[in-house]
């Protein structure tokens, strides 16, 4: 295990709290408008909220993808083989989603369908997302060539999984619901609507998170790196802190809104860590066998110094640009906007 | 239903059928990204009304292409890990990279700046929204450019050896890697491909308009800068098309030998078409120039190069290469593919030539109803091109994935039997390949609606915009209202002043 394989270990899962937090409050926001948005105006608002910045989310997606291939290709290779009808539902989530986004709005006489997909391809990978995540965690069953053994997609539906899938989709619906508060127009029912769910969805989250914790611990026992496991529990009270501080940014009305929702990415982000944490050196824990760990399937350190060096150049002008990104289009959806749009 | 089983032939079809897809909507967003950011230059320049409605009108349709171009390049990136996993596991080392690259790198930087693009225009200044078109269209370029790298690398791979237990490519020279024997040819050759398609598109939505009389001044603009992109693009062509050609005969001369059907060592032939009978191993055609391909090649007629049958009998590929391997090879594929591109470009080049003649020759083309036809159904020939361009590449290179090519390190090379996921089963992927079919047709469908209605309505002006050219906005609303069947302009300065 090397210095740099340790370095795109901690990497990836930078790259994916970057998917919890950016995509989770769009995912989060399109599974949420059905329930939010009760007329055309307001889901154009939904829409015109995630609509400029949607597509650089999903990159941190991509980026992870690309970057676990790069520098763990075993571990790309057994987890998108292994989980193949999974991936393939989030994959045609996320399809459908970005074209419905794109494309309701000049498409009025599709307005129905565009909108069923636009909801269908936001919920899918929110909830599969920690479906996955609880399968690599609690571990699959692997042959000698890191190839899957188990059935086909319902072999990776367990309690535990189901409950990591559930505590997923909680937070990226919380994301969605503090995102939603921030951007819909001051005083509109919209806002209304997304900011009174804010509360349940924080409790949901804490007890499901509750639950898995416990699940984990005491049922699921996977080995863990005892010298991270002071790491571990400052993320899991960092996590219980940063949704009940969620919780009470959401009850100072509008002024706490930007706050809400910097302390529900907060609680992804630490959620991402943890899981981090726990999984460390581990990428996919086999259940019949070696594991896949950051000795067994890093890149040759000469391929992972060009990878870090790209990374020098390119991180610091991603965050440039969401930087702008997100200035540009700071501040609420106004009506206007949304009849433009 | 014994095909059901055969997950590696299932995999193949899905990967040969989503990317070809994919690459339906590659050429049109990159080709109209720059036509957006020509436009909006213009407009940049001009700040007239009607530039700012026609750049809006080309974001408008550039931003629905690329939406798709977008989503359907996930599939292709996660492909590589779904179907292709001991193919993952034995590039990872050097293919990984590239990828993780070009969304660093490439898409980050394409997908903020089409946010401005999208919702921006009343938001940032002039001068940033038009950095933010050039920067989309460098961004998509970009994006193009690790793409290439990786495919390249998998058709003459460099800058990596064999593990020690041969199970996978190792990188030993970073830019021996991405900048393989064929990463800038095939780089250029791709790309100018890619602004043809571009060109021919504005071509036609401009004849199109030509054609009903409408937006008679926006047509004649547009037909003016698409004649000369083609014709700069074309003649580039030429040239890349050349290179392109060499370095496969060079590097990788089983497929060449299929592109010309060629089974027995000689001089190679030229063929503007034919068949190739793979049981006798003839190629079937009316007419041919012998040496021509050599000709072309080298400069000298007389050049020979090694025939399949004599590639098989000489051992240099072991067992992935043999008498029966030939018998199996898709060659009449490669070669009808082949000249298809081959072919198009023939209709590209003189569709270009007349466009351009007789649009600056007066603007005749403003009453040449069979060149305004031409020219709207010339989308088409650069669309064959493209397509029949990539079969070749692809199929060309079975039966592998990693290519031996001459210069490559010995053993760096994987056979397509080797490389698909072994933990996916066939039935599986004849269900995602139901799926892909039933939602791509969905998406095509609703894209082309979405395109259609955008020409439809044509170029328009904002009410204030035309107030500020002098027009009565309710009364142009009111026009449009009524229909296009009028044959006039909605809110075009030059309504139906140069229509017939």
């Amino acid at each position: 295990m090397t210095a740099l394989g340790i370095l795109w270990f901690c990497l990836i899962f930078v790259l994916i709290a970057g998917y919890f937090v950016l995509d989770g409050f769009d995912l989060g926001a399109g599974a949420l408008s059905p329930f939010v948005a009760k007329n055309d105006r307001e889901r154009a608002i939904v829409r015109r909220s995630i609509g400029p910045v949607w597509d650089g989310n999903e990159v941190w997606l991509l980026t992870a993808g690309g970057a676990l291939f790069a520098a763990f290709a075993p571990a790309y290779a057994t987890t998108f083989s292994g989980f193949y009808l999974a991936i393939m539902l989030v994959l045609m989530g996320l399809i459908v989603r970005a074209v419905s986004l794109e494309y309701r709005a000049h498409d009025p006489k599709w307005g129905r369908a565009w909108g069923i997909l636009f909801f269908v391809g936001s919920l899918l990978p929110a909830l599969l997302t920690g479906v996955a995540v609880g399968n690599i965690y609690a571990g699959i069953p692997l042959d000698a060539n890191g190839d899957y053994t188990g059935i086909p997609l319902l072999g990776l539906v367990t309690p535990f999984t189901l409950l990591c899938g559930l505590l997923g989709l909680s937070v990226f619906l919380t994301q969605g619901a503090t995102w939603l508060s921030l951007k819909a127009p001051k005083g509109s029912d919209l806002r209304g609507r997304a900011a009174a769910l804010r509360l349940p969805l924080g409790i949901v989250s804490l007890v499901l998170f509750v639950l898995v914790s416990v699940y984990g611990h005491f049922i699921i026992q996977p080995e863990m790196a005892p010298e991270l496991s002071i790491l571990r529990w400052l993320f899991a009270l960092l996590f219980v802190v940063a949704v009940v501080a969620m919780i009470a940014m959401a009850k100072k009305g509008e002024s706490g809104d930007l706050a809400a929702f910097l302390c529900s990415s907060a609680s992804a982000v630490v959620l991402v860590g943890l899981l981090a944490a726990s999984m460390f050196p581990n990428l996919v824990v086999n259940t019949a066998g070696e594991n896949i760990t950051i000795a067994t399937a890093a890149s040759s350190d000469l391929s992972l110094a060009w990878m870090t060096g790209i990374t020098c150049v390119g991180l610091p002008l991603v965050l440039i640009y969401h930087v702008i990104i997100y200035r540009t289009y700071r501040g609420r959806v106004t009506e206007q906007e949304a009849e433009t749009y | 239903m014994e095909f059901l089983t055969d997950a590696g032939l299932l995999a193949r079809i899905q990967f040969a059928l989503t990317a070809m897809y994919h690459f339906i909507f590659v050429p049109m967003s990159i080709g109209l990204g720059m036509v957006v950011a020509i436009f909006e230059t213009r407009y940049y320049r001009s700040g007239k009304p009607e530039d700012a409605a026609a750049s809006r009108f080309w974001v408008k349709i550039f931003t629905a292409t690329f939406a798709l171009g977008v989503a359907t390049g996930i599939t292709m990136e996660f492909s590589f890990g779904t179907n292709w996993a001991d193919y993952a596991r034995f590039v990872g080392d050097i293919f990984g990279a590239p990828l993780a690259a070009e969304a660093l790198l490439a898409f980050f930087l394409e997908s903020v700046f089409l946010g401005v693009l999208l919702f921006g225009r009343a938001k940032v200044s002039k001068k940033f929204y038009l950095a933010s078109a050039w920067l989309v269209w460098f961004g998509s370029c970009l994006s193009a450019l690790w793409i290439i790298i990786a495919n390249s690398w998998m058709q003459t791979p460099a800058g990596a050896e064999l593990s020690a237990d041969g199970t996978k490519a190792i990188m030993t020279d970073f830019f021996g890697a991405a900048l393989n024997f064929s990463t800038l040819v095939r780089y250029s050759h791709t790309v100018v491909a890619l602004l043809i398609m571009g060109s021919f598109i504005a071509l036609a939505v401009g004849a199109w308009y030509l054609k009903k009389g409408r937006h008679t001044d926006f047509a004649m603009k547009t037909v003016r800068v698409a004649t000369v992109c083609a014709i700069v693009t074309t003649c580039v062509m030429l040239v890349t098309a050349h290179s392109s050609a060499v370095t496969v005969a060079e590097e990788q001369p089983t497929k060449l030998a299929m592109m010309e059907g060629a089974y027995e060592t000689e001089s190679m032939p030229l063929y503007a078409f034919g068949w190739v009978d793979e049981e006798t191993q003839q190629v079937i055609t009316p007419f041919s120039i012998p040496g021509g391909t050599s000709f072309l090649a080298t400069g000298d007629f007389s050049v020979e190069y090694q025939g399949l049958n004599d590639l098989a009998e000489s051992g240099k590929y072991g067992d992935a290469f043999t008498a029966e391997t030939v018998e199996n090879l898709p060659v009449n594929a490669v070669f009808q593919s082949y000249h298809l591109m081959v072919a198009m470009f023939g209709l590209i080049a003189l569709t270009t030539i007349l466009a351009l003649i007789f649009t600056y020759r007066g603007g005749r083309i403003k009453n040449m109803k069979w060149l305004q036809w031409l020219c709207i159904i010339s989308p088409l020939f650069p669309f064959f091109a493209i397509q029949g361009g990539w079969f070749t590449a692809e199929v060309g290179r079975q039966p592998w994935v990693v290519y031996p090519a001459e210069s490559s390190p010995a053993g760096v090379s994987l056979e397509v039997g080797d490389a698909y996921s072994q933990a996916v089963t066939g039935p599986e992927v004849a269900l995602t390949i139901v799926l892909f079919v039933v939602v791509y047709l969905f998406l095509i469908i609703g894209w082309a609606r979405i395109v259609a209605h955008q020409i439809k309505k044509g170029p328009e002006m904002s009410e204030s915009e035309a107030q500020l050219m002098g027009f009565d906005a309710s009364a142009t609303k009111a026009v449009a209202a009524a229909g296009a069947a009028s044959g006039a302009a909605t809110g075009a300065p030059a309504a139906g002043k140069d229509g017939e």
